[in-house]
């Protein structure tokens, strides 16, 4: 666990400390960093017993007594599944960094991993004080990664990807510290350890629990992006070079829907009904409305920004339904995001590195140049779309049937409108992919470009495995998250109305089951 | 218990090194700087004094002072800004042809007189000490005499503090007239047995003397004066002047909050909760605006006294022991970030403006990479020090019933994070102009900023190593 959180670091620090001349040191010792540090996380997998709801492997030391803040770190199955994603990520984001990034680049590889140890301890983090921390720290590294080694707009991005995320991170932490302090009041102990909040929190009388829910739920939802907060999600996708597209869409989003389940649905199921619909209804405009946007986007790279604020939408359905099937699919549906979305980025990368330009117009024919590469799109296209037996279409199905079954939305509208949105991506991706791959190669300057590189290939292929394993075989993927998910439902019943736990009560131990299903 | 000469010895030591001080500068050789070496190694001494005594409390001479525990905490606050001080000043001076050793024992009176402060345990004793500061304050900010604008700004400095002392002797009078006392323990026994002379002199008195007070913390509305002076003066002596010196006026300001306040009215902590949100507000947004960073960080140094207050506005222990945290915090992040101003308009005579930053990181990646990390501790991210600060701030304040005090702090802090990274903007994201201002950073710049940064960093780690030492006060 301390080795896998804190590798990264200092792995940092060593680099920070070689000479900015010797480059090929700092490759080696970023993606080599990487690469263990995503072989160390592997055996967790195996340490957390799937079978429990608890968290597992925690460790537990004081750190700021006289505020009860600890160094508190432990994993379930669903921070477990989004550690593993993290590590996966990360030796691909380097791997497809060296030799594109160049400038600076041994700040850029202590960026880079800074950036791996607070994703991991976000995910880890069982202290809302610790976890404040590495929520925060993120923001450093990455406001760097953007504005450094950005596009053309990159400051601006940069900026406004910062000031965004600061404005909701900061009441979230007025709302953390008045959890410590009620806990003081309940308790006589300042305290902001998870666990103990966790039993308290839920108690608060509710017209203080809305505001608190929503000083969290603000936080989460600028970073999911839910809409309308969205807006600095293309400038900031668009700017950041590949490696940061990559973990922007891969993890950084992911914090945002992780953090709605872990703490919103958590430490407040009676808000957490009253605002679902609210949720519902944001989830299904971004998903309609970051379709829509996608489809008419000229710029790739653009277009698939807005399909992520789209593809989220179906992660947050997922979360407001608040069943174990939609809860299940929106942590299923960030695994999945996380892969296609940062294969497509990958694959943008991989035309603009040849060609320097990102606009749809300026390519045709790419498929009978470079034949390998269309396979690859290909996958990563459809993956995104939501092709069965590709990984999307698991995630998508589940949050939909949660969506549909809620007892707590209680209206069949959400999905089917949600639906839709899965037959606008197969529009806009199929399209852009038809004007991008087919056709004929009109323009010269797209005659000559090699197929990918042996680089290349070793940064997607490994995507297109699990891309391939997620959407014939989920289960392992959805039984390590599966008691966690019930865990949470269950406390959800427990705070609602009673008549509604009457009225349900068939269909939710029904779904008990259904999420574990293949 | 100890000795009391022994547990007075940091204020002993220093009073009588700064008296020494100004005999060494008449008899020895101007060129050799001897006052220089001299005052380092009194404060150096004074420093250690400080530290020997801080397990241990009590008072000294007739109950005139306070000895040990946050007194001698606050010492080393000062003692250390001081050195710092006086170790970064020497090459900025020296650069204008200026170095005269009065400067080293100005810098000498002001520490004392800041200690003085902080031992106080009686009003007029608080009053003394305040003077010695700001006296030496107002030739230390128009120590440049040829500057214009540091000559103005000692003018400026000296008529509004000599107004505001005014109204702090006029508040002791009052609160003498009331309570029969100036000795803080008596006049609190006064407030609890309600044994007083004129009850309604009380509040007019204790207004007064928050008026003084909050004039030399620089809060809302007393502020005004701070940007100009601050802007004005040579940096170095600005970079001192708005850490240590806040310091020391909230040294004044913590007795009062325990003995004095509570036992008068509820409604001072009321005043002080409403003055600390419109410093906070009135500090941040107009350092938004500012070109020059010099000017900038003195607009944010008067947010920082916003924050500061909310501790004192809390009232409770959690806060005063945030205040004593975020005062010595604040001291390594402003200081660390003003030698940096300091350093790079050293040899070119003028203030530097945002612009000027551009580029910085690639002409001096050292320097540009500790700017960024006293600019986001400044700002309260994390894992810096200033950001356990601010916690410890606004944890106090939602314990003490005042949330919104917190909501306030954040908003301003939303503000602040725009201006300071906009810094970090100009040094990392854009390219550097034409007219680069080319500093030499000299080893007497690299000590003090290396031991700031390795402050900031270090109390960010571990914050509760320094914080469970001053919160043990008041259990």
């Amino acid at each position: 666990m301390l080795v896998v959180l804190f590798l990264p670091l200092v792995a940092a620090v060593v680099l920070s400390l070689i000479s900015s001349e010797r480059i090929s040191a700092h490759r080696t010792v970023a993606l080599m960093t990487a690469v263990v540090t995503f072989v160390l996380s592997l055996p967790l997998y195996w340490l957390v017993d799937h079978s429990r709801s608890d968290f597992q492997l925690v460790i537990n030391s004081m750190w700021i007594p006289s505020l009860d803040a600890g160094f508190r770190i432990g994993l379930d199955g669903m921070s477990l599944l989004l550690v593993l994603l993290t590590t996966f990520t990360m030796p691909i984001a380097i791997g497809a960094s060296v030799g594109i990034i160049t400038k600076r680049e041994k700040e850029y590889y202590v960026m880079m991993l800074l950036l791996e140890t607070a994703m991991i301890g976000v995910f880890m983090a069982l202290d809302m004080f610790l976890f404040y921390v590495f929520w925060e720290l993120i923001l450093i590294p990455m406001y760097f990664i953007i504005g450094i080694w950005g596009g053309q707009d990159r400051i601006y991005a940069a900026v406004k990807f910062f000031l965004y995320t600061i404005v909701g991170s900061l009441l979230m932490l007025v709302a953390i510290i008045w959890l410590g302090w009620y806990a003081q009041t309940v308790t006589g102990h300042f305290t902001t350890d998870f666990l103990k909040l966790r039993q308290i929190a839920p108690n608060i009388p509710l017209d203080v629990q809305r505001w608190l829910f929503a000083a969290f739920a603000l936080s989460f939802a600028i970073k999911v992006p839910i809409f309308p907060l969205h807006t600095w999600l293309p400038d900031a996708h668009v700017q950041a070079p590949t490696a940061g597209s990559v973990i922007l869409a891969g993890v950084l989003l992911k914090m945002g829907t992780y953090g709605l389940i872990r703490f919103n649905l958590d430490f407040f199921p009676q808000s957490s009904l009253e605002f679902a619909p609210l949720l519902a209804v944001l989830a299904v405009i971004g998903i309609v409305y970051g379709a829509l946007v996608a489809m008419v986007q000229p710029d790739m790279k653009k277009l698939v920004a807005y399909s992520s604020v789209s593809h989220l939408g179906f992660v947050v359905l997922g979360i407001a339904s608040m069943t174990s099937e939609g809860i299940q699919g929106a942590i299923l549906q960030m695994v999945n995001h996380g892969l296609s979305t940062g294969m497509l980025f990958l694959c943008v990368g991989v035309l603009y590195e040849r060609r320097h330009t990102r606009e749809i117009a300026e390519y045709g024919g790419i498929a009978s140049v470079m034949p390998r590469f269309a396979v690859l799109f290909a996958l990563a296209m459809l993956a995104s779309v939501g092709l069965p037996g590709l990984n999307g279409f698991v995630g998508e199905f589940l949050t939909l049937l949660g969506g549909f079954r809620s007892p707590f939305l209680n209206s069949w509208a959400y999905s089917i409108i949600a639906a839709t949105g899965v037959i606008f991506a197969a529009v806009y991706l199929l399209w852009m992919f038809q004007r991008v791959m087919y056709g004929s190669a009109v323009n010269p300057a797209n005659a000559g470009l090699h197929d990918v590189t042996k680089q290349e290939l070793w940064t997607l292929v490994p995507i297109v495995v699990l891309l391939v394993w997620i959407g014939i075989y989920p289960r392992p993927f959805l039984a390590t998250s599966a008691k966690t998910t019930d865990a949470i439902v269950q406390k959800v019943l427990e705070y609602s109305v009673p008549q509604q736990i009457t009225s349900t009560r068939g269909s939710v131990s029904k779904s008990t089951t259904l999420g574990v299903r293949p | 218990m100890m000795n009391e000469w022994l547990l007075a010895s940091p204020i002993i030591i220093a009073s009588f090194a700064a008296v020494v001080a100004l005999v060494v500068d008449a008899l020895t050789p101007r060129s050799e700087h001897i006052t220089y070496i001299f005052s380092l190694g009194a404060l150096g001494i004074v420093l250690c004094a400080a530290i020997a005594t801080v397990p241990f409390t009590g008072t000294a001479f007739g109950s005139m002072i306070r000895v040990g525990g946050v007194a001698s905490v606050f010492d080393v606050v000062f003692t250390v800004g001081a050195i710092l001080t006086i170790i970064a000043s020497r090459p900025y001076i020296a650069a204008r042809n200026f170095e005269h050793d009065e400067y080293y024992t100005l810098v000498l009176y002001a520490t004392t007189g800041m200690m003085l402060i902080a031992h106080a345990e009686n009003l007029l004793i608080t009053f003394i000490g305040i003077e010695v500061m700001s006296l030496s304050f107002y030739v230390l900010a128009g120590y440049f005499r040829q500057t214009i604008r540091s000559v103005e700004s000692a003018l400026k400095y000296f008529l509004l503090g000599a107004f505001a002392t005014g109204f702090l002797v006029f508040g002791i009078a009052l609160v003498y007239g009331a309570t029969g006392s100036i000795e803080f323990r008596a006049i609190a026994s006064a407030l609890d047995s309600n044994a007083l002379h004129f009850p309604r002199l009380l509040p007019i008195g204790i207004a007064l003397v928050i008026v003084g007070l909050g004039f030399k913390l620089a809060v809302f509305p007393f502020h005004q004066w701070a940007p100009d002076v601050y802007d004005g003066a040579p940096t170095v002596v600005t970079g001192f002047m708005s850490t240590a010196g806040k310091a020391a006026a909230l040294s004044a300001f913590i007795p009062l909050a325990l003995d004095l306040f509570p036992a008068a009215a509820s409604s001072v902590q009321t005043v002080l909760a409403v003055s600390a949100a419109a410093t906070i507000i009135v500090g941040n947004v107009a350092a938004v605006v500012q070109q020059r960073l010099k000017r900038m960080l003195a607009y944010s140094s008067v947010a920082h006294a916003g924050y500061m207050l909310i501790g004192l506005a809390a009232g409770n222990s959690r806060g005063l022991s945030a205040v004593v945290f975020y005062a010595a915090v604040y001291l390594f992040m402003q200081l660390g970030a003003f030698i940096i101003v300091a350093l790079l308009e050293r040899d070119i005579e003028r203030s530097i403006t945002l612009s000027d930053c551009s580029g910085l990181s690639s002409h001096y990646p050292v320097l540009a990479a500790l700017m960024a990390l006293f600019m986001f501790s400044l700002a309260g991210i994390p894992p810096m020090a200033g950001f356990f600060g601010k916690y410890y701030l606004f944890a106090s304040a939602v314990e003490a019933g005042y949330t919104w005090l917190a909501v306030v702090g954040v908003v301003g802090s939303m503000v602040s994070v725009y201006y300071y990274i906009g810094v970090v903007v100009f040094m990392y994201f854009k390219e550097a102009s034409a007219e680069y201002p080319s500093a030499t950073v000299t080893t007497a710049e690299r000590v003090p900023l290396a031991f700031s940064a390795a402050m900031v960093l270090l109390f960010g780690v571990a914050p509760a190593m320094f914080e469970s030492l001053v919160s043990s006060f008041w259990k």
